[in-house]
């Protein structure tokens, strides 16, 4: 009885956690996801590639577990049609882009650090200005990865305002 | 597919007004009207964290001269200047020759 309980939850976690559930809605297919495509995280030459929970749901299990509930938010947003237009998701695009910074910046950038370990980058093998700002800025944990690697995923909202872009 | 100089070496000009190359990958930088990537790093605020030159002062020109407080819209879009490089051959032989060379050709010339 415990075993399909604890089975089912695991498997409803593991569900909501793939690609293609995530962009079963219009909203994120045709918006988010198209915007992936030619991205990094997407297609690369090595073929080691990041799914949409990879960034956006924490793997340790309290944050994953409060990152779940609040994905009724999206449910809500998913009755009601919140972002169901291309007008309406570009008009909001600012807003929900400024929820996922603010997450990342919160949590010093912990879904990037769960396949970017910083302990572990090489300096040796990157570029010059890589090298340069990994090993003093983020080394010193004044800033984290995605005070500089906006929009490395997603497009860019109307940037007018944020700091270190206008 | 040829890979892109991203050596971040500066190199010469071929001549005095020609735009600087870009010695390094500009994959997928967003330049539109949402955001400008490459002014992230080039803008004039950002060259002290940044440590990237910074876009010249003729960026700020308008088209009578007069100088804009910030970048001009007329050269918001980088990349209709400045271009990548990658290691190839050249398809024909390169007969340029710079002005320095002729300058210095009329100056052994005129001795």
């Amino acid at each position: 009885m415990g075993v399909i309980f604890w089975g089912g939850f695991n498997t409803a976690m593991e569900y909501t956690n793939t690609e293609e559930f995530c962009t079963g809605c219009h909203e994120m297919y045709d918006n988010v996801y198209v915007e992936l495509q030619p991205t990094i995280h997407f297609t690369n030459r090595s073929g080691v590639r990041a799914k949409c929970s990879d960034c956006h749901v924490p793997h340790e299990w309290t944050p994953k577990m409060a990152r779940k509930m609040l994905a009724s938010k999206e449910v809500w947003g998913k009755i009601f049609g919140t972002i169901n237009t291309r007008e309406k998701f570009l008009a909001k695009r600012r807003e929900l882009a400024e929820h996922e910074w603010a997450r990342l910046k919160a949590n010093d950038s912990l879904e990037c650090r769960n396949c970017h370990d910083f302990e572990y980058m090489d300096f040796t093998w990157q570029s010059k200005r890589a090298a340069q700002q990994h090993s003093t800025a983020l080394a010193s944990g004044e800033k984290t990865c995605i005070d500089c690697h906006k929009g490395i995923a997603h497009e860019l909202p109307d940037m007018a305002g944020v700091p270190g872009w206008d | 597919m040829q890979r892109v100089d991203n050596s971040d070496v500066k190199r010469a000009r071929a001549y005095p007004m020609q735009p600087p190359i870009i010695p390094h990958k500009i994959d997928g930088y967003q330049v539109d009207t949402n955001a400008n990537q490459c002014m992230a790093c080039h803008s004039r605020r950002q060259t002290a964290d940044s440590q990237a030159p910074m876009v010249s002062v003729t960026h700020y020109l308008d088209r009578e001269g007069n100088f804009l407080a910030d970048l001009s819209p007329r050269r918001y879009f980088c990349e209709q200047c400045h271009v990548v490089q990658v290691d190839a051959k050249p398809l024909l032989n390169n007969e340029f020759v710079d002005i320095d060379e002729l300058l210095r050709a009329a100056r052994d010339a005129g001795e």
